[in-house]
Formats: C-alpha cells, sequence, structure tokens
C-alpha cells in the first residue's frame, strides 16, 4: 500500500511528508528547550545576590565546540546537496565529515563533564574551605590539587579565580564537614547546566546514530530509490541543524553570561 | 445513490498481492492506523475501569473513613499489604488511589480514547486516506502508550506503593514523598509524553498531507478540525511537562534542587540538598501543559458529538465556519490562562489579572460552540437513537460544567473555592458527562462501522438512563459540598473539619453536607451499575449484534461511511473524491434526505 | 539550484562556506564582547544574546532553507514562538510580580 507524497512534494502545500513531520517535531524541540530556558532564567533571577556562579565554564573549549558544531551544521547541508547532485562518493564523504565532528564535539563534552566530576569543593570542619581537583581519595584523607578560600562566596567568580597559585592540599578524613564534587547535586547552576546540556548531549547522540546509519547500512537505499533517501538526508539534517541552533544559544548563556 | 455494501477480496484493497502477516504482525505489531485504533480503545476502556474502581474505593472510604472496603477489602489487603491491613484503605493508600485515579484518567484513558483511538480508527478514513502518513511511527505510539501503563500500573505493587502527591505532583512533597512510586510515575509520564508526540506529529502531518482530492479545508468534518487543533495542544503543551518531568526526576534520583527551595525542612530536620530551587517553577511548567490538556480531553468529544448531532437531526450544523474558527480560537488561548490554577501561590495583582481575563476570554469560543451545536438542533428531524440521546445530553452537561468554571476563573471567588469540592464537581462535570458521554455517544455511532454490527438499542438506553441520573446524583452535590468549605483530597472524608467534630467552633461542614458523602457513594455505586449493560452490550454485539444491512445505516454523509465494512487495509477500493462538504443533509432537488461527500454532482 | 550540475554544487558549496564564515566571525565576537568591560550588565548579556540571535538566524534562514520555505512550516513555526515567548515572559512576569510586603 503506498502512501502518497513521500518522495514527491503535494502540489497545494509544496513539500512532502517527512518534511511536515520533522518540522513539527522541530516546533515541539523548541517548546522543551524554551522551557528549559526558561527554567534557567528563572532559577537564576531568583537565585539570591551572591549565590549564582559565573565563569565556571572554559570559554577556548566552548567557543571550539561551537565552531566544530557549526562546520557540521555545512558539511550535513553538503552531504544532501551532493545527493542531490547525484554525487554518491562526495555525499560519503560529506556524512563521514559530520559523523567525525559530531564524535570530537562529543569528546570534548565528556572531557568537561568529568573536570566537572573531579572538581572538589570540601569544607573543613575548621570553618575552611578546600578547592580543586581530586587527586585521590580513600578512608584516611582526601587529595586536592587547588587552594583554600576563606568564604564560599569567593568561588562564585570564575574568571577572578583563574591564575590563582594550586597547591597540594591534603584533608584527613575526620575534618571534613562536607564533600562534594561539581555534579548535579552541587549548586542549581551546575545542576541546571548538566540538564541542559545533558539533554542537548542526548540529541547528539541521537544524531550520530542515525547519521551512522544513513552512512552505512541505510545507504544501500540510494541504489534503489535516490530521492527518497535524498530525503530523508534532508529530513535528519534538518533535525542537526536544530541541535546547532540550541546549542547557538546553550553557549553564550551557560558559557559567556 | 443507495447505501451498498462493498465487500473487499480478501482484505486487500490495493490489488497487490501479500503474504499473510501472521498472527504477530497483524494483532499486535500491526502498522494499520485501525488496528492501532482499537488496540489504543480497548487499552484505554481497560484503564476507565480500573480508575473508576479506584474512586469507587475512595468514595467508600470518604463516606466511611476507617471501615474496611466491602467485597474488595480482603482483596486489597491481600495485595498491598500495609497500606491496606485489613481491608481499611490507608490515609497513605488514599493518597496513593487519588494521585493515580487522576492521572490514570486523564493520560492513560480518556486522552488515549478521545485522540489515540478515535484520532487514529476515524481521522484517515474521514480524509479519505490509505492510513496515517507515519505508520510504523504510529505502531511506536502506541507501543510508548502501552509502557507507560505498564509502568504506571505496575508503580502499586512496589514497596512503598504509588504515587501519592495528586496527578499534580508538586514539589517538594513529590520529590521528597519516601517511594519509588513517584520515581514511576515520571518515568511513566516520559513515555507517554513520547507516545503524544510522536501521535499528534502523526496526525497533523496526514490532515495536512493525505486529504483525498476534493476536500478542501473547509469541507472537512468538524471532528477533524478538532482533532487537528488537539494534536497541535499535544504537540506543543507537553514539551513543558517533560522537562518538569526531567527535572523532578534529577532532583529525586541525583540530588539536584530544581524545585526545592533554600531551608527546605523535612520532618522538623534541614533537608540535605543544595536549595536555590523553586516550587513555583514545577507548577508553571506543570500547567502549561495542564491547561491545553483539559482542552485535548474536550475537543474530540465536541467533534464526535457534531457528527452525531448532524447526521441524527438530518440537516447541516449550524454555523460551521464558526465552530472551526472558534475551535482553532479555543486551541490558542488555551496556551495563555494556565496560571488560574495558580490563583493562590501568592501572585500579584497584575498578573493575576491578565490570567483572569484570558481565562474570560476564553469561554467565548466554549460558548460559540456550544451554542452553534445547540441551534444545529433547531428545525430538525431528531431521531433519538442511543448515540443522540448521549450527545444531547453532552450538551446541558458541558454547560454546566463550563459554567461553574467561571467562578474558579475569578481570582477573588476562586480564593474561597480553590482546593474545594467546588472544583472537583467542576472539572467531573465538563469530563465525566461531558467528554465520556460523547465518548460513549461515539462507540454507539461508530460500532457499526468497525464490527458491522449494531449495539443493542434497548440496553443502549437503559445505559444512558442510568449513566445520566447517577452521573447527577454523584457530582453536584459536590458543588454544594466546596461552597460549603470541604477541601479536596481528604482522606477521612472531612471528618476531622466537622462541625460535630468541632464543637463550638463556627464554620464547621454541617451534618447535611457531611451526609451527602454517602448520598454520593450510592451514585457512585448507581453509575457502576449503569454500566453493567453496556459492557455486556459491547462484547455481546461484536458477535452477536444485529447485522448491518449495508455500509451506511445511519445513512451519514461523510466519508467512513462510503467505506466497506468494515474498512479493509488501505480503507477504500477506490481512491475517494470530494465534491462537497461534509453536511449535506435534506438538500432540496435530492431524492435522498443526504448526499455523500463523494456523490459526483449530477 | 539547479541540481545535477557539478558546478551548481560548487557554487552550493561557496555560499555554504561564507555562512560558517559569518558564522564564526559573531561567534568570535561574541566571545570578545563578553569579556570586554562593559559595565551594563543586562546592556552586556543583551549584546552576547543578541549575537546569538545573529548566528540562529543564519543558521535557521540559509541551513535550514528557513527562507525558502513554504507557507505551511512558516504558520507552525509563528504559533510555536508565540507559544514559547508566552511560556517564557508569563512566567518570568509572575515571579516578578509579587505582592509588596506591608510596612516595608
Amino acid at each position: 500500500m503506498d502512501i502518497p507524497y513521500t518522495v514527491q512534494p503535494r502540489p497545494d502545500t509544496g513539500v512532502y511528508n517527512a518534511k511536515v513531520g520533522m518540522w513539527l517535531f522541530l516546533a515541539s524541540e523548541v517548546m522543551l528547550f524554551g522551557g528549559l530556558f526558561s527554567s534557567y532564567i528563572l532559577l537564576r533571577v531568583a537565585a539570591a545576590p551572591g549565590t549564582w556562579p559565573t565563569g565556571w565554564l572554559s570559554v577556548p573549549l566552548g567557543t571550539i565546540n561551537t565552531l566544530i558544531l557549526a562546520l557540521s551544521a555545512v558539511t550535513t547541508l553538503l552531504a544532501w546537496a551532493s545527493c542531490k547532485a547525484r554525487m554518491f562518493d562526495r555525499y560519503k564523504l560529506f556524512m563521514g565529515l559530520t559523523l567525525v565532528l559530531a564524535l570530537v564535539f562529543i569528546s570534548i563534552k565528556g572531557y568537561e563533564y568529568s573536570d566537572k566530576l573531579r572538581h572538589y569543593e570540601v569544607v573543613l570542619k575548621d570553618g575552611r574551605i578546600a578547592d580543586g581537583h581530586l587527586v585521590t581519595r580513600n578512608d584516611k584523607e582526601v587529595v586536592l590539587e587547588g587552594r583554600y578560600v576563606q568564604n564560599h562566596a569567593e568561588l562564585m567568580n570564575g574568571r577572578a579565580s583563574h591564575g590563582k597559585p594550586h597547591e597540594e592540599i591534603r584533608i584527613e578524613t575526620p575534618q571534613i564537614q562536607k564533600i562534594g564534587n561539581y555534579g548535579p547535586a552541587h549548586n542549581t547552576f551546575t545542576a541546571i547546566y548538566f540538564v541542559l546540556t545533558g539533554l542537548h548531549g542526548l540529541h547528539i547522540l541521537g544524531g550520530i546514530v542515525v547519521f551512522a546509519y544513513l552512512w552505512g547500512p541505510g545507504s544501500r537505499m540510494w541504489k534503489t530509490e535516490p530521492e527518497r533517501f535524498t530525503n530523508r538526508i534532508e529530513v535528519a539534517g534538518l533535525f542537526w541543524h536544530f541541535v546547532d541552533l540550541v546549542w547557538i544559544f546553550l553557549f553564550p548563556v551557560l558559557y559567556l553570561t | 445513490m443507495a447505501s451498498v455494501t462493498q465487500t473487499a477480496p480478501h482484505a486487500q484493497a490495493h490489488g497487490t498481492h501479500h503474504e499473510d502477516p501472521g498472527f504477530w504482525r497483524t494483532y499486535i505489531f500491526s502498522i494499520d492506523h485501525k488496528v492501532i485504533g482499537i488496540q489504543y480503545g480497548i487499552t484505554a476502556l481497560f484503564f476507565l475501569l480500573f480508575g473508576f474502581s479506584l474512586m469507587l474505593m475512595m468514595r467508600w472510604q470518604i463516606a466511611h473513613p476507617g471501615e474496611a472496603v466491602p467485597l474488595v477489602g480482603p482483596l486489597l489487603a491481600a495485595l498491598l499489604g500495609d497500606v491496606a491491613s485489613n481491608g481499611v484503605i490507608s490515609p497513605d493508600l488514599y493518597n496513593s488511589f487519588g494521585a493515580m485515579h487522576g492521572t490514570i484518567m486523564v493520560f492513560l484513558a480518556i486522552v488515549p480514547l478521545a485522540v489515540g483511538a478515535y484520532g487514529n480508527y476515524l481521522v484517515p478514513i474521514q480524509i479519505g486516506a490509505n492510513d496515517m502518513a507515519f505508520p510504523r511511527l504510529n505502531m511506536m505510539s502506541y507501543q510508548l502508550y502501552f509502557l507507560g501503563g505498564i509502568i504506571m500500573f505496575a508503580s502499586f505493587f512496589i514497596p512503598g506503593g504509588a504515587a501519592r502527591a495528586g496527578w499534580t505532583s508538586y514539589s517538594p512533597l513529590a520529590t521528597t514523598i519516601p517511594t519509588d512510586g513517584q520515581t514511576f510515575w515520571l518515568i511513566g509520564m516520559v513515555f507517554l509524553i513520547s507516545s503524544s508526540l510522536l501521535g499528534s506529529v502523526n496526525i497533523i502531518t496526514t490532515i495536512v498531507q493525505l486529504r483525498a482530492p476534493g476536500l478542501t479545508w473547509m469541507r472537512l468534518p468538524f471532528f477533524v478540525w478538532a482533532q487537528f487543533t488537539a494534536s497541535f495542544l499535544l504537540l506543543l503543551a507537553f514539551p513543558p511537562l517533560e522537562v518538569a518531568g526531567i527535572l523532578q526526576l534529577m532532583d529525586r534520583v541525583a540530588g539536584t534542587s530544581f524545585f526545592l527551595p533554600t531551608g527546605l525542612a523535612i520532618g522538623g530536620n534541614l533537608a540535605n540538598v543544595s536549595g536555590g530551587g523553586s516550587p513555583l517553577l514545577w507548577q508553571h511548567l506543570f500547567w502549561f501543559l495542564a491547561h491545553p490538556e483539559v482542552y485535548v480531553l474536550i475537543l474530540p468529544a465536541m467533534g464526535i458529538i457534531a457528527e452525531i448531532i448532524a447526521c441524527n437531526t438530518r440537516k447541516p450544523l449550524w454555523g460551521y465556519k464558526s465552530l472551526v474558527y472558534s475551535a482553532m480560537c479555543l486551541g490558542f488561548i488555551s496556551f495563555l490562562v494556565w496560571a488560574h490554577h495558580m490563583y493562590l501561590t501568592g501572585m500579584g495583582t497584575k498578573i493575576s489579572t491578565f490570567f483572569q481575563t484570558t481565562t474570560m476570554i476564553i469561554s467565548i469560543p466554549s460558548v460559540i460552540i456550544l451554542t452553534c451545536l445547540l441551534i444545529s438542533l433547531w428545525g430538525g428531524s431528531i431521531r433519538f437513537n442511543t448515540p443522540m440521546l448521549f450527545a444531547l445530553a453532552f450538551l446541558p452537561m458541558f454547560g454546566i460544567g463550563g459554567l461553574t468554571g467561571l467562578p474558579l476563573g475569578f481570582s477573588a471567588s476562586d480564593i474561597h473555592l480553590h482546593d474545594t469540592y467546588y472544583v472537583i464537581g467542576h472539572f467531573h462535570y465538563v469530563v465525566a458527562p461531558g467528554t465520556i458521554f460523547a465518548l460513549f455517544a461515539g462507540i454507539y455511532f461508530w460500532f457499526p462501522k468497525i464490527t458491522g454490527r449494531m449495539m443493542n438499542e434497548y440496553w443502549g438506553k437503559v445505559h444512558f438512563a442510568g449513566s445520566i441520573l447517577f452521573m447527577n446524583l454523584v457530582f453536584m452535590p459536590m458543588f454544594i459540598q466546596g461552597l460549603a468549605g470541604m477541601l479536596r483530597r481528604m482522606s477521612d472524608g472531612g471528618v476531622n473539619y466537622s462541625s460535630l467534630k468541632l464543637q463550638g467552633v463556627s464554620g464547621g461542614l454541617s451534618p447535611t453536607i457531611m451526609g451527602l458523602n454517602s448520598f454520593i457513594l450510592w451514585g457512585a455505586v448507581g453509575l457502576l451499575i449503569a454500566q453493567i449493560p453496556f459492557i455486556i452490550n459491547f462484547f455481546y454485539s461484536i458477535s452477536h449484534g444485529t447485522k448491518v444491512e449495508n455500509d451506511n445505516p445511519w445513512e451519514a454523509t461523510t466519508l467512513e461511511w462510503q467505506a466497506p465494512t468494515p474498512p479493509p487495509h488501505g480503507n477504500f477500493l477506490t481512491p475517494p473524491q470530494v465534491y462537497r462538504g461534509p453536511y449535506e443533509y435534506s438538500v432540496p432537488g435530492y431524492a435522498k434526505d443526504y448526499v455523500p461527500q463523494n456523490q459526483p454532482p449530477g | 539550484m539547479s541540481d545535477t550540475h557539478p558546478d551548481a554544487f560548487k557554487a552550493y558549496a561557496r555560499k555554504c562556506g561564507i555562512i560558517f564564515g559569518a558564522v564564526a566571525c559573531v561567534t568570535l565576537a561574541m566571545v570578545a564582547t563578553s569579556f570586554a568591560p562593559i559595565h551594563n550588565r543586562a546592556v552586556a548579556i543583551g549584546l552576547v544574546l543578541g549575537a546569538a540571535c545573529i548566528n540562529a538566524t543564519l543558521v535557521a534562514s540559509y541551513l535550514m532553507h528557513l527562507i525558502s520555505e513554504k507557507k505551511m512550516i512558516y504558520t507552525v513555526l509563528v504559533f510555536t514562538a508565540i507559544f514559547f515567548t508566552g511560556l517564557m515572559g508569563l512566567s518570568i512576569w509572575a515571579a516578578h510580580d509579587v505582592p509588596r510586603v506591608l510596612g516595608r
């Protein structure tokens, strides 16, 4: 049984089915990330003065990721254009490039995550606060490479902390009042950071899976139904461009403001 | 042209040879929208009955707090252990029943029935299409719904029990309740939301792209317009709730504090959380969906009623254009009213007034739709069959439900009525003798198209009489109780606020008000008994009902009645061509009092 | 674009390259702005987000072909934009419009 307008567009709407479906899905994704961005704004505006950190994320890494994703958006489009021009080898090249760029993006993100999860803040019983990256942790002691601060508020300005000297800090376990890493439970900023970038990352992973399929086993459709295959590339590309759009806002909101 | 019975050779409408797909592909993992529609329907009707039984047990507890539930008490004790020891519903179990009753009725019963079942089955046929635009996505939507339902159902049986922070799941209570049931609820919601999203993409794309030649937008049956609008509401309003669900899940599982404020104390001790969160954030995100959601509950019902009224008055609907534009306005404005559920959260006067204004404005398209349907009756040759009886009853019942919403929409009067039984009376009138009556009407109406047999008329009328009587006996007293100040979600039925208990304190609930609890319980039991003829009729008629003589027993004009009975794979033997609008009844100059949409001119 | 001509492909690739170049420049300008010593915080945030909007417009219009898309798609997106603005704007307004405490 044939469903019409899977390949050729319907004359009065001018689009084929999958394109309508994908744009509708993207509209719902706008509401999804819109809800998250609204939550970010509300939480930040409601935060007591001096409790919302800035400059905790690496701007160089974020900038590189932004450029990588923008480049991958272009290679995705060129992969589609190659299909339209019936140049299959070129399609494989551009789609492969897109996959590589996507994998680089997710690796950089993974590195950023692991950096946060290795970054600890320890409140000692005598009132001092130690802040740094974890070297070792066992029953007897916690060893950080970082610095002592007098109060919690000092940690809120990340850019001011750059370049401060680091030393090895040894803390015996009985001295610890509270210990935690810069994971989601640390404060509202890390929480919304991990959820925003985590959900975005899940979308990147989903895109990687789909692109890998279309680059590999799915590309067999090129031989039998090249136009339908081209439409699939276009629709998958739309999704990928949307993921790029989300990052275009994520980067300044989380890294730069 | 007289109605004919078309036979579809070996269930293939398109002529190409297919191998028999086997049992699993035909009935369980089918991609045919009709099978999927029936799957949605059966699953949803099961959950409707389950949600109803939860309510019955709750009404018992309200009328007889602390007494063992008759008949099912021992079963509860056996299945659920301590929370139902000796067959008595403990307060925790009552709260679980309450939260799950709401969740199940809204997300697992009504919407899957109204949109998943009715939408999936009828929309492609009414627009003259072969199937939905994305059949495999359709199957996935059902599977996600089914899995979500299993997760919700299973949550009753895990240690700690099911979710019990209301269907609204407000933080910090929902985050801090020590049961995994809340986590199950959140995961179940993620599945259900995903199912809804995929389903709405499918319905919208189908209506946009797969209309038959000649079927312009203004020739669509109003039912299709209603489904189109409802799907847009689902598409754009659900994602913020998905966000909220993810954030609450993180709060429960990952120790975040999205909704937990600084300084939160639990059981007298400072909670070990980072703080900085906002409980109101949950409420905004939740109600941003949950308000459009109630329009998803009512729009398909209005669509069903419109079809049945047009067919059974033998005249076109009055004000088709008004109906269509009102439905679209209703959908649009529904996104801008949500904080009328939050008047008592300390919002300032300016924003409260904004939401009050939009809430008042949204009553206008509602009333226009109801008025058009009412005026459609005037001068009609009304056939009082079972579907029409339910459809006629829908009009005043929805009227009562809608009008009682007005004092709730005004922020001043809502101060007195918020969280009382008045609210429960209001929304149940709209959904229970409102939407559910429409769904019943639709079952009686489209049963012959799906099965080729009619349901029994006599028992249908018995079902109708019992239902309309007992629905009113159950829900009308709740307005009185609410105005007297009886609060919702009280597991003891209000005993601790009764004037008998509060000697010498003014404002206690009088014995009359308390006595209504027993009255409502008997009404609910009567309502249960009234459903028995329906259930028997439904199953009996599948195999023993009177066979229809042709494809169009109701002599209706829309395309589904011009398809074979039941419609084969591919729906139509030849692709339909549409020449006219959907309600060409009693057209002067024609031999019969109806002209099907696909009948050629001349 | 004439679909099957290789020269058409080259022209298309060049156009994409220009878009990428524009996005990259705006991104770097955005990063630089965030480090500039602008005292008014609202202005600083406004400039950074404004740059993000420019980038988003470039990606959406040219890479997603939105600039030449059909009316049906536009209609869906316009409604989405309205509801997104409503969600964000109204909840932020609700957070700010709280009754003043008497006596303060």
